[in-house]
Order: structure tokens, then C-alpha cells, then sequence
């Protein structure tokens, strides 16, 4: 197992370094460079100015070794400077992290409470009409814009006081019912999708279980539906859900972006789309840096706890 | 049965065929006929509600123009942008899948290396960075789109190609003195057709709520061009007064986006011959 933990983090580097090289190389291609953009059209500065602030900015040296002393700042967690604000871009960034994180989370959480129990039950019908009918709601599920859903909610719910709490945003810790009552509809809103897409997973799985030998066997040495349904297929079935699972968080993650938007939370989604509006490059290319990261990490984390899940894997490779 | 009587009478899939022609029907006929004109502003007939005396059945924006005609015009652009971006994807993921997994070895390494790295950022993030560094236009956002499936479409193609390549007929082939890319193209690809065709269907969906998520930042077709993105987004400021400015363009985004995913959901049944069997 810690063969298979230390091979699969050293995959990790070769793909964060291609990450950040497209993060780098890309924001390259902008016509103009940052001092350019920082100096815009009205401050007139002599040559001796000039030189001093390219090397401020950094841009008397060429761009592999740029790319170098980059890659050095980002890993001593050194993300530069907003080119309109002027501060350090992390700290901003680690500020508003935390609600895009639990927003993430708590959208995962419903994900999984709405779509394994009806992806089972989906299943236990297999070809009935109950079937069919939660396979068009799931298919239903995976076309709906999530911001239109937020803009639905905010327009059917917000007559109703506090059902939307506006206003400041209180963290988990300061005011846990407040704080899980603004995040509620917001969750929701990027979290059905996935339920869409947990529930028809949970169901393929499940019913690939219910072929298997050992459930025939379950069944004919006389073990009732609910415990051949609940100790022994579920643990299996519900294993390719821990994947799909991982494997979304990235998704979920930049709805956020968008949804935070629709319902004015202060969260990364927000800072950054302000930050694009302006032409702030590096906090464009730290968030999605960080972004791109995180993503990485949590589908390293799946692969671990998948193959701690399923000894197949492990011994396998 | 051939694929075209079994896609008929798969309900699902001939729901989403319908659904996906209707809409064509509605882009021709917005080419030659629109109820109003989708640009002209009318100050006087501000926030109109839907009613049929008026002729504006779906209302009125906030600039007094004509939702149902905007909504039309925008199904052109969406489907255009969606097929475009799905096609570009497909091409160049495709190309990359078939000649990783037909090589192997050194090149497969080096191409699915590239596939993991796109794959390393979700897909939303990695459009919306592309258009912020691209600049907004209609051809920036085909690109980013195409290039957020590259990897995707070089995921499947690959495995697709992995699987087939050890058979028998391969084999048959090559002794008959066929090139490589002879069998790469004439017997691999078309064989390996299935579950592309299945990823295509999925990838038109998805381009359409992704240029609609652009477009609703802001990022995507610009106003005064009308999308259902920008519409919903212009939308946020009167929707609590009007809320017929933001029911009707995300019904548009929902419904053809369903279309496709009945007819891929269906195609996946029909192609997938493991499942063919298991009904």
C-alpha cells in the first residue's frame, strides 16, 4: 500500500509542473506585458522609472528564467502582487478559499444524499416505470444550467424572510445555523447536477453487483433481500461512486465560481471574476493555479482511498 | 436490426432526435422569419408580461425587445458554437487518442501526459481562463471549449483503439501488407466508432451549458448579440420584477441541452453491445 501511495505521488509531479507551465505560458500570450497593463495610458515615466519598475515587475530578464523565479516564489508561497490593488495576491486568495471550499463540500454532501439513495432504489426497480422515470429526471438533472437553478431559487425564495439570508457572510464556526442557511440554496443549486450524475453511477454499479456470483450464493443460502441488498451488494456497489465522486470535486468546485456570483457570496469564484473583468493577471493565474492543484490532490486522495477500498487495485499495480 | 431502426425505436434516443429537430426547425425558420426584430429597443414597451393580444408571447426585456425573437436568434449561435467546439475537440482528441493508443510505447506516453495535464484543470475553470486570456469573441470561445474536450475525446479514442488492436483482423491485415495508418483508418477507427459517437452526443450538451455559463459571466457572445447566456445574465437585474426575462432563456438552454443527453443517453444503449444484450 505505501508502494502504491509513494508511486502515486510522484505522478503528481510531472503533472503540476505541466499545469503551471500552461498557467505561465498562457497568461504570456496576453498582448502587452503586466507592467504595460499596471502603467495603462496615464502616467508618464522617465527611462530611469522605467527601468526601475520593469525590474520590480520583473521584466528585464527572459521568460524561461521568469518561469524559474516563478516557480520559486510559488513554491516559498509567493503568488506576486494584484496589479490593482497592489497586495499580495495569497493572502486575498486564502481568505476567501475557505467558503468556496465548504460550498464545495456541503454540495458534494447533498450530491451524495440525494443521488445514492435513489440510484439504489433506481436499481431495485430495474425496466419498471419508476426506472424509466428517474432515469429522465437524472438525465433532466444533467441539463440544468446551475446558474439558472440559482436564479430560480433566488426568485422563488427570497420573498420568503431568511429562507436566502443576505447580507455578511457569517463563517461555520462564528454562526453555524446562519452559515448553513446562506449556503443551503447555493449548495443546491451546483450540487443537483451531480446528484443527477451519483444517482445513474450508483445505479450501473449496483446492478453490475447484482450479477456477481457470490450475490446468487448470498441469496441461496437463504439471506434476506434487505441484508443481501445492504451488507453485501451496497459495499461494493457503491465503491465506483467514491471515483466519480473524486473526480467531480473540480467541477463542483468551479460552479462555485459561478454560483457565488449569482447569490453574492464572498468567495474565490467572486475574486477572481472580478480580477478577470479587470485584466488582474496574477490573481488569475493563482486561483487557477491553486484551483488546478487542489483538483489534483483530491483525485490523489481518491485514487488512495479507492485502492484502500478495493485491494484489487493495489495489488494489481 | 440496423442502428437507424433500433435509434427509432429506443424511445429515449428518438426523444432526444425529436427534441434536437425541432430545434433545427426553429434556426431555419429564425433565419427567414422572427416574430419582432430581436434588436430593435422599444422604451415604451419596457418589462412587457408574456400575453398573446401583444403578439409577445414569452414578454418583453428590459430594453423593450421581443424574448420570444431573441430566443430564436440565440438557438443559431448556441448550436453553431456548440458544434464547432465539439468538432474541434473531437478532431484533434481523436487524432491524438488513435495514434497514442495505436503506438504505444514512448508516444503513447508523451500524448496521454499531455490529456492528464488538460485533465489536471476542471473543465469550466479551464474555458473561462482561456477566454479571459483569448479576449471574449464567438471564434475564442469555440477554442476554448474544443480545447477543454481534447482531452476527453483522446481519452476514449485511445482506449477504444487499445482494445481493438490485438485482434485477429489486425493481424490479417498487416500479413495482407497493410500500413499502419491503412489500419489505423479503415479498420480501427470505424470500429472503434461506438463509444466516439456516444461522446460526441454528450459533448454537445455539455458545449451548450458551458458557452451559456460563458456567456452568463459575461465572457462568452457579447450584448447586444442575444444568447441565452447573456440574456439570463442581463436578466439578473429585473428578474425579481420580471421573471419571464430569466424562465424562458433557461428554458431554451434546458430543453435542447436535454435533447442531446436523451438521444447520447439512448446512442449508448443502442451502441454499447454489452448492454445490447443485457435488455
Amino acid at each position: 500500500m505505501l508502494r502504491f501511495i509513494v508511486r502515486r505521488l510522484l505522478t503528481l509531479i510531472p503533472v503540476l509542473l505541466g499545469v503551471s507551465l500552461i498557467v505561465f505560458f498562457l497568461v504570456r500570450l496576453i498582448p502587452g506585458t503586466a507592467l504595460e497593463m499596471y502603467m495603462g495610458t496615464q502616467v508618464e515615466a522617465t527611462p530611469e522609472m522605467m527601468e526601475e519598475l520593469e525590474k520590480l515587475f520583473g521584466e528585464d530578464k527572459p521568460v524561461p528564467v521568469l518561469y524559474l523565479e516563478w516557480m520559486q516564489d510559488i513554491l516559498k508561497g509567493d503568488f506576486g502582487y494584484s496589479l490593482r490593488t497592489g497586495r499580495p495576491v495569497l493572502p486575498d486568495i486564502l481568505s476567501r478559499l475557505p467558503l468556496s471550499l465548504e460550498l464545495t463540500l456541503f454540495s458534494l454532501i447533498l450530491a451524495l444524499l440525494i443521488g445514492i439513495p435513489l440510484g439504489i432504489a433506481s436499481s431495485l426497480r430495474q425496466n419498471t416505470f419508476g426506472d424509466f422515470l428517474m432515469r429522465i429526471l437524472g438525465l433532466l438533472g444533467l441539463s440544468l444550467p446551475q446558474f439558472w437553478l440559482a436564479a430560480l431559487m433566488v426568485m422563488a425564495f427570497s420573498g420568503f424572510n431568511g429562507w436566502i439570508p443576505m447580507g455578511n457572510y457569517v463563517g461555520f464556526l462564528e454562526a453555524p445555523l446562519r452559515n448553513i442557511k446562506m449556503l443551503f440554496f447555493p449548495s443546491l443549486a451546483i450540487g443537483i447536477g451531480f446528484a443527477a450524475v451519483v444517482m445513474r453511477y450508483t445505479r450501473t454499479s449496483m446492478l453490475e453487483v447484482f450479477q456477481m456470483d457470490y450475490i446468487r450464493t448470498a441469496k441461496a443460502k437463504g439471506l434476506k433481500r434487505k441484508s443481501v441488498i445492504y451488507t453485501h451488494a451496497l459495499k461494493n456497489g457503491i465503491l465506483p461512486v467514491i471515483t466519480v465522486t473524486g473526480f467531480n470535486a473540480g467541477y463542483l468546485l468551479s460552479g462555485a465560481i459561478v454560483i457565488e456570483e449569482v447569490f453574492a457570496l464572498p468567495g474565490m469564484g467572486r475574486l477572481s471574476l472580478y480580477a478577470i473583468y479587470q485584466r488582474d493577471y496574477p490573481i488569475i493565474q493563482a486561483v487557477v493555479m491553486i484551483v488546478a492543484t487542489i483538483f489534483v490532490l483530491v483525485n490523489l486522495v481518491t485514487d488512495i482511498v479507492y485502492a484502500l477500498a478495493d485491494p484489487r487495485i493495489r495489488l494489481s499495480d | 436490426m440496423n442502428t437507424m431502426t433500433r435509434l427509432v425505436k429506443n424511445r429515449i434516443a428518438l426523444a432526444g432526435l425529436i427534441i434536437i429537430s425541432l430545434y433545427v426547425v426553429i434556426i431555419v425558420v429564425s433565419f427567414f422569419w422572427l416574430p419582432f426584430d430581436p434588436m430593435e429597443m422599444n422604451p415604451e414597451l419596457m418589462l412587457q408580461k408574456p400575453s398573446l393580444s401583444s403578439g409577445h408571447i414569452f414578454g418583453t426585456d428590459e430594453f423593450g425587445r421581443d424574448i420570444l425573437s431573441r430566443v430564436m436568434k440565440g438557438s443559431a449561435v448556441s448550436l453553431m458554437i456548440s458544434i464547432l467546439a465539439t468538432l474541434l475537440g473531437a478532431t484533434f482528441g481523436i487524432l491524438m487518442g488513435i495514434w497514442a493508443g495505436f503506438l504505444g510505447g514512448r508516444w503513447d506516453n508523451v500524448i496521454m501526459r499531455i490529456a492528464d495535464i488538460l485533465f489536471s484543470f476542471p473543465s469550466l475553470l479551464l474555458a473561462i481562463f482561456i477566454m479571459a486570456i483569448l479576449g471574449e469573441n464567438n471564434a475564442n470561445i469555440i477554442i476554448a471549449i474544443g480545447i477543454v474536450y481534447i482531452p476527453q475525446f483522446a481519452r476514449i479514442s485511445r482506449g477504444a483503439i487499445i482494445a481493438l488492436k490485438s485482434n485477429e483482423f489486425v493481424r490479417a491485415a498487416r500479413s495482407n501488407g497493410a500500413g499502419s495508418s491503412y489500419i489505423l483508418f479503415n479498420h480501427l477507427l470505424p470500429n472503434s466508432i461506438a463509444p466516439i459517437i456516444v461522446q460526441i452526443s454528450l459533448s454537445l450538451s455539455v458545449a451548450i451549458l458551458l458557452e451559456s455559463a460563458l456567456s452568463f459571466l459575461g465572457l462568452g457572445i457579447q450584448p447586444p448579440e442575444p444568447s441565452w447566456g447573456n440574456m439570463l445574465s442581463s436578466a439578473r437585474k429585473v428578474m425579481m420584477l420580471a421573471p419571464w426575462t430569466a424562465i424562458y432563456p433557461g428554458l431554451a438552454i434546458v430543453t435542447l441541452v436535454l435533447g442531446f443527453n436523451l438521444l447520447g443517453d439512448g446512442l449508448r444503449d443502442i451502441l454499447d453491445p454489452r448492454l445490447r444484450n443485457v435488455r
